[in-house]
């Protein structure tokens, strides 16, 4: 609990927003203070908190893995070259499953970037809900929100830029027309449905990328809630649901972020699937 | 839930983060993985192959260890059979050299004998001269009793 003065509404409300930067109506630049604020500012507005946890964990990943790639051997691995291997090693066995051993230089390092990026945002989930928050309020930060994978637009960020690429590859593989012939072709393949067709693989294509982005946006989101909820509870009875709930979110966070993965693979797998399916 | 510049921001973080990933870790650590996986291969094809030449030496080994005992016992049987032949040999020779020795002091001794009885004989022949003249206190003529003493000592 944050203090007396907050009720429990406005105790979640706190904790579910984004320290968001943007224009106000009368013109100047600041933080949003509440809801009326973000309704001012709009979509020209930047959640500070979201770009600062995915920014500085992207480094984390890239850092620890360049490290064990510039001091990689082919000799005996230490424990850090090890352990990136066996990420490595993971996503390229998903990758020759689903997606084969087609040559793409591209779907082995975007894998394993999604991978272990948004597992390292999703393990933010586990640090208790109050510290990070709290010490920020202390230091003048009115809003912290430390789970960037609960911010829509962080994972609506990474689905629509899969979503570019498995455009691309649909143009690059199949051909401009053949992509577009296959819109109204597809599910019924007779002249006088071509019409029904095509609004149906706009919706299955829209679908994606959004599907994509918003299950894990609300599996995360759903999970920081609950440990919200626990965090209201008198603080000696909340280890007896915060403990369990923590340990099982040990799996939502590896699953999510594998689930992330494997669409990802999937969808782009699709794309490169010239032949009827 | 609202959305914002946010999602573009996050976008061109992940597009940043992918590249360096396809540059930096990727190529390395994957081409890592491909040497080793080779070396390890290569390593237990050599383990393998070893094991079998082990084996053939073992039993190559085994094999010229068995001849060599063999020709081993076929030279000592040889040693052992020239030896006694040897010895044999020594032995004849020396019997036939003992022999020869023994024929040829036979000789020496047969010749000895001759020579004795033959210096004998004619001590004796000059002797019995002797004694006879002492006995006739005379001079025996040796023309006229000549063949007297040639039959006398042609007897003796």
């Amino acid at each position: 609990m944050t203090g007396d003065t907050l009720t429990s509404d406005q105790y979640i409300q706190h904790h579910l927003t984004n320290l968001t930067y943007g224009q106000f109506a009368d013109g100047h630049w600041g933080f949003a203070h509440g809801a009326e604020d973000l309704a001012e500012m709009g979509f020209w507005s930047i959640n500070v908190d979201t770009m600062f946890w995915s920014l500085t964990l992207g480094f984390v990943f890239l850092f620890i893995f360049m490290a064990a790639a510039r001091k990689a051997t082919t000799g005996v691995p230490g424990t850090l070259q090890n352990l990136c291997e066996i990420a490595v090693e993971f996503v390229e066995d998903n990758v020759t499953q689903v997606f084969g051993t087609r040559p793409n230089a591209i779907i082995g390092p975007l894998s394993l970037t999604i991978l272990v990026w948004v597992f390292l945002m999703n393990l933010m989930d586990l640090i208790p809900v109050d510290f990070i928050p709290h010490a920020a309020q202390l230091a003048g930060v009115p809003y912290f929100k430390v789970v960037a994978t609960t911010d829509p637009n962080a994972t609506l960020g990474m689905s629509f830029g899969v979503f570019v690429l498995v455009l691309y590859y649909n143009f690059k593989i199949k051909g401009p027309f053949k992509f577009g012939a296959g819109l109204f072709t597809h599910p019924i393949p007779h002249w006088s449905m071509y019409w029904f067709n095509f609004i149906l693989e706009i919706v299955d294509m829209i679908a994606k990328p959004l599907s994509h982005g918003l299950r894990l946006f609300g599996n995360l989101y759903a999970g920081e809630m609950i440990f919200i909820l626990i965090a209201l509870l008198p603080f000696y009875a909340q280890w007896a649901l915060s403990l369990p709930w923590a340990i099982f979110h040990i799996l939502i966070i590896g699953l999510q972020a594998f689930v992330f993965m494997i669409l990802t693979i999937v969808y782009l797998t699709q794309a490169h699937e010239t032949g009827e399916h | 839930m609202n959305i914002n510049l946010t999602m573009l921001g996050q976008l061109i973080s992940f597009v940043m983060f992918v590249l360096f990933c396809m540059k930096f870790v990727w190529p390395y650590l994957t081409q890592v993985m491909r040497e080793r996986q080779a070396l390890i291969a290569e390593g237990l094809e050599k383990a393998t192959a070893a094991e079998k030449q082990l084996e053939q030496a073992n039993e190559s080994a085994a094999v010229e260890l068995e001849q060599a005992k063999k020709q081993s016992a076929e030279l000592i049987a040889q040693a052992r059979n020239r030896a006694n032949q040897l010895v044999e040999e020594a032995k004849e020779k020396a019997k036939e050299e003992a022999e020869k020795i023994i024929l040829g002091a036979q000789s020496d001794i047969d010749q000895e004998i001759n020579r004795a009885r033959e210096q004998l004989r004619a001590r004796l022949g000059e002797l019995a001269i002797e004694g006879a003249e002492k006995i006739l206190e005379s001079t025996i003529d040796r023309g006229i009793h000549q063949e007297m003493l040639t039959k006398l000592s042609a007897q003796l």
